[in-house]
């Protein structure tokens, strides 16, 4: 593909994606003295971590007694024993330290009487391995995200971390199985940019927008993920999807687990608290894939709320006014907007809403990404963290405020692993002009797409599949009509239609390379869903009501070439990084 | 009576008319800003009929249905949908908005969208923000604090309290864009985003540098080019108030 015009940088490290993690992470290595690109399609600020809520979780202990092993007891249970617990040792150990950092970043906690961070409960933490709630949420009001995001940006732009922005990234560039930079699209001038890098660290975000109705931001669409499936590396545990229990009804905007750590709570159409049935201990407070199956049976059995019994009510019209003024604003604002909702009078109408990836690209504790031949390997050059990256630190279910906490202690960790493996000003590989050929072959060909199906018309009918057949609850049947299904989209391709064929902010461009990368995702996602024959975390099998660990304590690990899924597994880690704590083995989970 | 003469290049044409293919009964015409920069065409103003019947309450369902299901080359920034990123700051109707949390409903007779005013147009309703973000970066947006023990800074409530109102801000570039001020000085003037930023690091209680933050801004362009307009305070779509935080900053100022 000579016709485009290709200009070539070289970086120690490229960071690609610009959010909590990516942010993170680029401040540590532009620290640690490494010439550091960080590559975004958004302007940071615009990043999805802008859009979390209720907060960061760290055992302070600012607001009672708090230990960093119940957090961990608290993570491994709520992943159901899916997580990999070397990797929950070191988020949680290092989580107190990592929120401290924050603060002295300057991220505008809310205070405690005392003038300390202000932390508020949440689903699923609890004190002393179980027993009864503790206060671990550390929150500014109710944009924790948006606080830390513009915290963070403020951070690189003090260490002179050099951003480029709106710029779509193609693809990575592999050598003998090791990775050595990336290939992007500069929106703003139309240019193509070869990106040289001894580590590239993928800090891409989930894939929510494979559903039709889901919290995620429209660019939430897994670029990273898409690019290492592409560089032929698997993805890990795509199975497990997170539906928040409280999205706003009808338009699926993100309600705050907050609104229950602060006292709000859910009703059905009979007025029953109905959590106090599923959940007798912690009741609104359980894990989210608890509250959310709980959700869906009661809209199941024809206790929904509205015209078509197909919703729940939360309450916080108890609380007092003055309360939701000054740590619930952003829910109030957004229930005003999007569920036409006065939160002190009425309750909010809300439904279980695609949220998280707990699934991703593979990786260990340090960041580096994984992939097996044989036994676990690392990839060279080749970094995953945040919501793009599977530790796995959620396993099957991720607790709320988990995910902050992981942004921020793994985009330090990549970091420090960066900067041990790659010195300042090292000399670059050599690459193959192959590689750049065949991304910019697939960039081409997308482009001059001139068939007849639309890409919008092809993404809605992944979406509709998606949310149909591989929702709360699964079945066998649902899954293989899913598994069919899903791959008519992809089919669709064959015959694509791009009506615009222009360089510079090509969004219907943007759309289709976004589609094509979350068409992949949504078939990985299926097939692991498929294959996995019992029920774990977010993970519920109508016809495999149990979990089974003698056979599924194990990561599925799916590759994709075309619409063809190879999928294996591997062992979940089963002991602790270090003697500090002990290796929780798996137990009955009831919350 | 002043005479305004604009280049040539720069006049808006009418446009392409999209007629409703949906037999719809309840249509409502919309007119947006189109231009292509790798076309050596004047600025158009494309109308779209779009059938209100099967679209969502904002502004934004209309330009993702209008995308989706009519013309896919429209093109405009749009991320979170629910106003918290930023991203889809636009004009419509003649006041500035973000179109994820702008209900159509609150807009009387055809919907004219453009892009914010007086940015350098990138494409159709994408504006250039290059400016606005080296003045973000120029107030420089980080706590400067001598402390280097590991504990946190205490804070009390009130002092946090003093945040309120300034850290919310989501950048979408809304004010600054409606302000008469920025529009003539924009290179030199911060304008009313940037101002507000700086004075939540001036306030804050954990930083140690407000007497320099406040030298640096005390400038006859930066600052003071501010005539209490209060487009801004009118045109955030998150209730701020930035004229409020650059009167405190000149109140600051002439108090010190």
């Amino acid at each position: 593909m000579s016709a485009y015009k290709i200009i070539d940088h070289e970086y120690d490290v490229v960071v690609l994606g610009a959010g909590g993690s990516g942010l993170r992470a680029a401040v540590g290595l532009s620290e640690a003295g490494l010439k550091t690109a960080c590559v975004s399609k958004v302007f940071p600020t615009r990043s999805h971590t802008s859009a979390a809520q209720g907060g960061i979780s760290a055992a302070l202990g600012n607001m009672g007694e708090d230990d960093w092993r119940w957090h961990m007891y608290d993570t491994v249970k709520g992943a159901d024993w899916l997580g990999d617990q070397d990797s929950i040792e070191y988020l949680c150990k290092e989580a107190p330290a990592a929120v401290l950092e924050l603060e002295k970043y300057g991220v505008p906690f809310s205070r405690t009487e005392e003038g300390k961070i202000y932390q508020r409960p949440f689903g699923g933490m609890t004190k002393n391995y179980g027993n009864e709630t503790v206060q671990r949420t550390c929150a500014a009001a109710d944009r924790t995200g948006h606080a830390i995001l513009h915290t963070l940006y403020g951070q690189a732009l003090k260490h002179n971390t050099e951003f480029f922005i709106e710029y779509f990234a193609l693809d990575l560039i592999m050598k003998d199985g090791a990775c050595k930079g990336i290939i992007a699209w500069n929106l703003n001038d139309g240019t193509i940019h070869r990106f040289r890098s001894h580590t590239t660290i993928i800090a891409t975000g989930g894939y929510g927008k494979v559903y039709y109705s889901a919290t995620s931001a429209h660019t939430c669409t897994g670029d990273g993920n898409a690019m290492a499936l592409r560089a032929g590396l698997p993805l890990q545990d795509m199975e497990f999807v997170q539906f928040h229990p409280t999205g706003i009804y009808g338009h699926g905007t993100l309600i705050s687990e907050g609104v229950r750590g602060e006292g709000g709570y859910l009703v059905n159409s009979k007025g029953e608290r109905f959590m106090e049935r599923y959940a007798p201990k912690a009741k609104d407070l359980a894990s989210r894939d608890v509250v959310s199956r709980s959700i869906a049976v009661e809209i199941n059995e024809g206790r929904g709320i509205g015209k078509e019994q197909d919703h729940v009510h939360l309450h916080i019209d108890h609380l007092d006014p003055k309360v939701i003024d000054e740590r619930l604003p952003g829910i109030s604002e957004a229930s005003k907007l999007f569920a036409n909702v006065d939160v002190t009078k009425e309750p909010i109408p809300v439904v279980p809403t695609v949220h998280y990836n707990m699934g991703g690209i593979p990786t260990n504790y340090k960041a580096e990404v994984l992939t097996v031949n044989g036994s676990e390997k690392t990839v060279p050059g080749l970094m995953a963290i945040g919501e793009a990256a599977c530790v796995s630190v959620h396993g099957a279910n991720r607790l709320g405020s988990n995910s902050l906490i992981d942004l921020v202690v793994f985009g330090r960790a990549a970091a420090k692993r960066a900067a041990e493996l790659v010195k300042p000003g090292m000399k670059h590989d050599e690459i193959d002009k192959n590689e750049t050929d065949r991304c910019l072959d697939r960039f081409d060909k997308l482009r001059n797409s001139e068939g007849s199906n639309p890409t919008s018309e092809l993404r809605l009918s992944m979406q509709k599949t998606m949310q149909s057949k591989c929702a709360v609850f699964r079945s066998e049947k649902t899954l293989k009509e899913g598994v069919n299904e899903i791959r008519k989209p992809y089919d669709g391709m064959d015959s694509l239609s791009v009506k615009d064929k222009s360089l510079i902010f090509n969004t219907d461009l943007v759309e289709t390379l976004e589609f094509d990368n979350l068409i992949r995702q949504a078939i990985t996602t299926m097939d692991s869903a498929y294959h996995r024959k019992e029920s774990r975390g977010a993970h519920a099998r109508e016809d495999f009501p149990n979990r089974d660990d003698e056979n599924y304590m194990q990561h599925t690990l799916s590759w994709c070439s075309g619409s063809k899924t190879k999928i294996n597994y591997r062992p979940v880690h089963r002991s602790t990084l270090t003697n500090d704590v002990q290796y929780f083995p798996p137990q009955e989970r009831v919350y | 009576m002043v005479q305004l003469s604009l280049p040539t290049n720069s006049k808006v044409e009418k446009g392409q008319y999209y007629k409703d293919k949906t037999g719809s009964k309840n249509i409502r015409k919309v007119n947006v800003y189109r231009w292509d920069p790798s076309k050596n065409e004047n600025p158009r103003l494309d109308t779209y009929e779009v059938d209100m019947d099967n679209c969502s309450s904002k502004v934004l369902d209309i330009l993702n249905k209008i995308k989706n299901e009519i013309d896919p080359s429209v093109a405009y920034r749009r991320s979170c949908a629910h106003g918290v990123c930023g991203s889809c700051a636009m004009n419509m109707n003649g006041k500035n908005g973000l179109a994820c949390t702008k209900a159509h409903t609150e807009l009387d007779g055809d919907i004219d969208i453009y892009p914010l005013p007086h940015l350098k147009v990138l494409k159709d309703l994408i504006g250039d923000l290059s400016t606005l973000y080296k003045q973000y970066e120029s107030v420089e947006p980080w706590l400067k604090t001598s402390k280097v023990n590991d504990k946190e800074n205490i804070q009390s409530k009130g002092d946090r309290a003093k945040l309120d109102g300034l850290y919310e801000c989501i950048m979408c570039a809304c004010c600054s864009t409606s302000c008469p001020s920025y529009w003539w000085n924009g290179e030199k003037y911060l304008g009313p985003a940037v101002l507000l930023q700086a004075y939540r690091w001036i306030i804050d209680s954990r930083d140690e540098d407000r007497k320099e933050r406040l030298k640096k801004v005390a400038d006859e362009l930066k600052l003071y080019r501010c005539h209490t307009i209060l487009n801004c305070t009118n045109a955030c779509p998150k209730g701020l108030n930035p004229a409020k935080a650059i009167a405190e900053i000149k109140k600051m100022l002439a108090t010190a």
